[in-house]
């Protein structure tokens, strides 16, 4: 299977993702924020189609509208109750948008698909490395923010108290969820983003109960999922998107019930 | 006497539509254990946003201590966003205060000092129970042991024991009551509950709306608050 450039290419790139997207997805559980990361994922369709307008690579086009839109949405909601609001305003107007590029973009179906699905085997190599450098970039970012990251997180009141800038840690961490989004929509595609960014973290808080520990599980989670995904989607010519979201349902439900036992 | 650790002189502070903080001067001295009583609405918080240095004073001064280049602060607020799904265990949570090293992981330092402050809270046994399924008592024993962890040279409590029964109550305070013996750590202790105060506290800050009375809590008269009330 990995003599063809394809798989190879699809293993290297689903590898990244898995990893970003398992770290990621801890401090998107943490602060609440999956409604953010599932719209951030349907402003990611719109970029892509604005990205196919203008000729450009889909992924550029995808940071850009998502990276723009982030920022505006810390901007607008630094208080949380007008949080969801703005974040609803903020993605139809950029959704709305999506819908207008794709049709003057006169391009056929099989492109918006592709975004919304997910084209894991067609990645190419220079496809691989923008990947590479993008999640290698959010690994640092995360690196030089992790401790105030991770404190604003799981206690924001505690953060602000102990002099952390919380308002630029939410930010900075606006700008590496939306790079990982737009990365891990290259796999999964837009519409399915949440199965990488946010199930394996969910299931993780149920089996252990430290910010590390939940970061291993949900790595390994995102990884078991890419990688068995991929190889039964290569066995069976289905869909990898259909099986990755089916191994991590299968994870987070298997999750729900080992708490039900432990707490019975 | 020792000279002050905190010396908050003429602080007036106003938002748009009231004055909240009228020309209060108080001296805060090292190992003191000082209670701020007073109704709803006087102050209690705006000057403890002061002290923290996340509100500034339109006029008036805090002078710390000149021993101490950056004051060490440990706060135990009011309101905290734990509900009972809340993911971190109670060690965790606690040691999300440690910022000795930029690494992900504890240096041996940080475990050695989250040890110590796990222990020094009789907290051992359920470190690593959830703290959303913690008790209101155990929830206030780690955020106590939270904001002890980097060992503050001031320790403010934001009326950390309005919601717990009366033994609650008191276990938290004799904690209190042992740092600020053993360690010297000062207390700034800001509640409603006088019999408290009056159990653990040296010094009191009585505030009403624009003036403020101070002075040994052994002095403090009951009817002085009940006169504030009715102000």
């Amino acid at each position: 299977m990995l003599s063809f450039a394809f798989m190879r290419h699809a293993y290297i790139a689903g590898t990244m993702i898995a990893i970003i997207s398992g770290i990621i997805g801890v401090y998107v559980i943490g602060r609440n924020m999956s409604f953010l990361s599932h719209m951030l994922s349907e402003i990611g369709f719109s970029g892509a189609s604005f990205g196919i307008f203008m000729s450009w690579p889909p992924l550029n086009g995808m940071l850009l509208f998502t990276i723009v839109s982030s920022v505006l949405i810390g901007q607008m909601s630094s208080k949380s109750s007008r949080r969801e609001a703005s974040i609803s305003a903020i993605s139809s107007l950029f959704l709305g948008s999506g819908i207008l590029f794709l049709s003057l973009a006169n391009k056929n179906a099989s492109d918006a698909t592709s975004i919304l699905f997910g084209s894991m085997i067609g990645i190419s190599q220079s496809e691989v490395n923008q990947i590479l450098w993008l999640s290698i970039a959010v690994l640092v970012i995360i690196f030089f923010v992790y401790r105030d990251l991770r404190f604003d997180s799981f206690d924001h009141v505690g953060a602000e108290v102990k002099g952390v800038n919380t308002q630029l840690i939410s930010i900075v961490f606006l700008v590496i969820l939306a790079l990982s989004v737009s990365v891990a929509a290259q796999i999964v595609g837009s519409l399915l983003i949440f199965v990488l960014l946010t199930l394996p973290a969910s299931s993780a808080k149920h089996f252990t109960r430290t910010v590390s520990g939940m970061m291993i599980f949900s790595i390994g989670a995102a990884l078991l999922g890419v990688w068995l995904g991929l190889y039964l989607g290569y066995l069976t010519n289905w869909p990898v998107s259909f099986f990755i979201a089916m191994i991590e349902c299968a994870i987070y439900f298997g999750a729900l019930a080992w708490n039900r036992i432990k707490n019975a | 006497m020792s000279e002050p650790v905190l010396n908050i002189k003429n602080l007036t502070v106003s938002f748009p539509d009231h004055l909240v903080l009228n020309d209060l001067s108080i001296a805060v001295n090292k190992g003191d254990f000082l209670s701020v009583v007073g109704q709803n609405g006087v102050g209690k918080t705006t000057l403890v946003r002061v002290v923290l240095h996340q509100l500034a004073p339109q006029h008036g001064k805090i002078e710390y201590h000149p021993v101490f280049k950056r004051m060490k602060i440990g706060y135990v607020p009011q309101f905290r966003n734990i509900d009972e799904e809340y993911p971190l265990s109670i060690r965790d949570f606690v040691g999300l205060n440690l910022h000795d090293s930029h690494m992900p992981w504890l240096s041996k330092k940080e475990r050695q000092k989250l040890d110590k402050i796990i222990a020094q809270t009789n907290l051992e046994t359920i470190q690593n129970t959830p703290l959303g399924e913690a008790s209101g008592g155990e929830k206030q024993k780690a955020y106590l042991a939270q904001a002890l962890i980097n060992d503050p040279d001031l320790l403010i409590l934001d009326e950390s024991t309005a919601s717990l029964d009366n033994v609650r109550k008191f276990e938290l305070l004799d904690l209190v009551k042992e740092f600020n013996e053993q360690q010297g750590v000062t207390v700034l202790f800001i509640t409603h509950d006088i019999e408290l105060a009056q159990k653990y506290a040296h010094d009191y800050l009585l505030m009403r709306h624009g003036t403020y009375q101070s002075g040994p809590i052994a002095q403090f008269k009951e009817s002085d608050l009940e006169e504030a009330e009715h102000a």
